[in-house]
């Protein structure tokens, strides 16, 4: 209904402003115009809004699993991103989590990007740098599911969050890079317990990336994790884990052909009523991209449960996934598991066939590509 | 003890003479702004780009070990108008390098002061495909761009390294003039195809085109970003037919598959145009870029006639 009065408005301006333009002498063509950046807003009470992104995972499982129920048709998480630089000295990211059962933050950290001697250094609730895939928001995850790396000996699919401080310090052996990261974090995430406030869990994580060509590299990580497992006052657990990612990616083709073959490997040594449980876990998994949009996908994988290493679960999965856009990625995922007995189907091995239709979509601030 | 606070200031003279002949370490995003950056610099700086010229620079992974050439940059240079957002922030942020952080000396947008087209006049969604909010972001293709960005370059180079700044301004009245002199002789070439209908793959030369007169009727993508799909494939073959296209322009690091298809239908010629320095190894320099699309473009054109 406005919209008349405001071109009139808008008319008589630019012919007011033309004639105040042609009563001057024209000015000189200028070589080098320098237009500002477009002002997307020009109210400052909105200038300084963090970045916001949401991201929504849906997911339909088909197949029957009596061991890990999930409903047929979920909006598994719908994760909200609030990220912004605080002042000369740091940044803050925030991640909410939204999903059935509750709404969490699932990540909310400060950033010191200021700090001498190539340290980053964090504070406030973080995913710990254990493992590879355990940092990773599980949205970038090559699959629609978490490894039984992570179900089995990390405390669940969500894996190992906690609120701490994580120093991380970059030691370059020549042109390769290398970080040494040091967590220290509440005692009670992920496989850990704490039955007394002090009980805290520490973190070292040990990263090592190098080019081997223009389109290969390689990335090693080195993990162990300590801390109270709660079973009694003074039982532990100690994690180690082993991480390795492959990647090919011509740069010329790069947008239509790359490869990345990854493995994790956990060695957990729990202590318990009944003496200590050594329990490993590993998952080697491949993706090969097809086409421009298209990625294939497999994954082995088999774990012993932390607190009884005598109950073994193993498992293969096919994926497929195509992007109609960077911001949206459409996947189904073929999953058989044994779950290995005593579990709560039966005193045997139960075996469960699924398949998973996932659905992923992004809106907001446009995140960075995950490597 | 005289002598060792003696020795102690002479080592800290000698530091300080050896930091101020250090080399300026300079971080581009992409090689032409690092060729640019070694012709004003000259033995001043000592370049890196991130992205090769024959990669598609809206997609670049985030390497660790570009944190780590990052860490140690006095200056970065980036193309801005967020070409590098899908990499660069998360790589800046882990640097642990405060002086290439957004709004430090150590930090230059190549864009500001370009003439940058196609900034969007109405409001942008992502149903328009992967489109740049604050307009095209491969403005180095136009040579006049590319003077803007050598003084950009030379003034920034100066503030962090004072001492060199003369160097810094010869070497930049040096490449204007060679710049001008080129310009005439790429001009003199483009000149008989002026007006030239071209269709290209990617929206990635509007500032091409504006330079040598060019006009660009369409590109096989469908939307900045989104590949190419068989109706708009089919509309593009009409569209090349009824306006007599004779060439389609497609960048090195784009499938040439539909191109080629296209071509077959329609009798136009396929040309792989290099948008960036190192595109191909014979492409060196910034200069050596035009020499070399400049002549492909006309060898191709006269091949077609």
């Amino acid at each position: 209904m406005r919209t008349p009065e405001l071109h009139v408005c808008a008319l008589v301006i630019a012919l007011i402003a033309g004639r105040g333009a042609f009563a001057q002498e024209a000015p000189p063509p200028q070589p080098t115009p320098t237009p500002a950046p477009a002002p997307a807003t020009t109210q400052t009470a909105n200038y300084f809004n963090p970045a916001i992104s949401v991201i929504g995972n849906f997911l339909a499982v088909g197949g029957s699993n009596s061991v890990d129920e999930r409903p047929s048709m979920s909006l598994e998480e719908s994760e909200l991103g609030l990220q912004a630089v605080v002042d000369p000295y740091a940044r803050a990211d925030f991640f909410i989590s939204f999903s059935d059962e509750e709404v969490a933050v699932e990540e909310g950290f400060l950033t010191f990007t200021a700090l001498p001697w190539d340290l980053l250094v964090k504070v406030g609730r973080m995913k710990l740098a254990f493992g590879k895939i355990n940092s990773l928001h599980p949205h970038v995850w090559p699959w629609a599911d978490s490894p039984l790396t992570q179900d089995n000996l990390l405390g669940g699919a969500e894996g190992w969050n906690g609120d701490g401080v994580s120093l991380a310090k970059l030691i370059p052996l020549g042109e390769t890079f290398s970080e040494l990261t040091l967590q220290i974090v509440d005692g009670d995430g992920g496989p850990f317990a704490a039955p007394k406030r002090s009980d805290l869990a520490y973190n070292v994580h040990y990263r090592l990336f190098g080019d081997l060509s223009d389109s290969t590299n390689l990335d090693l990580g080195l993990s162990y994790a300590f801390g109270h497992n709660g079973v009694a006052a003074d039982t532990t657990t100690g994690i180690g884990a082993l991480d390795f990612t492959f990647r090919w990616k011509p740069l010329r083709q790069g947008t239509y052909r790359s490869a990345t073959v990854r493995g994790e490997l956990f060695s957990s040594r729990r202590e318990q009523d009944g003496g200590t449980q050594d329990a490993i876990g590993w998952y080697l998994a491949a993706d090969y991209q097809l086409a421009k949009r298209w990625f294939a996908g497999a994954r082995v994988e088999a774990a012993e449960h932390a607190d009884d290493a005598a109950i073994k679960d193993d498992g293969v999965a096919a994926i497929l996934t195509f992007w109609p856009s960077e911001f949206s990625q459409l996947r189904a995922e073929f999953r058989q598991r044994r779950y290995g007995g005593p579990n709560s189907v039966s005193a045997e091995t139960y075996t469960a066939n699924e398949l998973f239709l996932q659905v992923q979509f992004a809106i907001g601030a446009h995140g960075a590509h995950p490597f | 003890m005289r002598t060792t606070r003696v020795v102690s200031i002479v080592v800290l003279l000698a530091s300080l003479a050896a930091s101020a002949h250090a080399k300026l370490r300079v971080v581009t995003s992409l090689q032409d702004f690092a060729s640019i950056a070694d012709t004003v610099g000259g033995d001043r700086v000592e370049t890196f780009a991130l992205a090769k010229g024959y990669q598609d620079p809206h997609f670049v992974d985030a390497k660790p070990s570009f944190i780590l050439k990052l860490s140690r940059a006095d200056l970065l240079i980036v193309a801005g108008l967020e070409l590098e957002i899908g990499y660069l922030p998360p790589l800046i942020d882990q640097s642990r390098n405060e002086k290439i952080h957004p709004g430090s000396p150590g930090y230059l947008d190549a864009s500001i002061g370009c003439d940058i087209l196609e900034r969007p006049t109405q409001v942008v969604t992502r149903a328009m495909g992967d489109v740049h909010p604050y307009g095209n972001p491969h403005y180095w293709t136009d040579p006049e761009n590319g003077r803007v960005i050598a003084r950009a370059v030379a003034a920034r180079l100066a503030e962090l390294d004072p001492a060199g700044k003369a160097t810094f301004d010869a070497n930049l009245a040096a490449f204007e003039e060679r710049l001008t002199a080129k310009e005439s002789e790429w001009r003199a070439k483009m000149a008989p195809f002026a007006g030239t209908r071209v269709v290209t793959f990617h929206q990635s030369w509007p500032n091409f085109a504006k330079a040598f007169k060019l006009e660009i009727v369409g590109t096989v993508e469908p939307k900045p970003g989104i590949p190419p799909s068989p109706t708009h494939t089919l509309e593009i073959i009409n569209l090349i037919t009824a306006q007599k296209v004779p060439l389609i322009l497609v960048e090195p690091y784009f499938d040439t598959k539909t191109p080629r298809y296209i071509a077959e239908k329609t009798g136009a010629a396929v040309l792989t145009f290099y948008p960036s320095v190192g595109g191909i190894p014979e492409i060196k320099d910034y200069i050596d870029l035009f020499d070399y699309d400049v002549n492909a473009f006309v060898n191709a054109m006269r091949g077609h006639q």
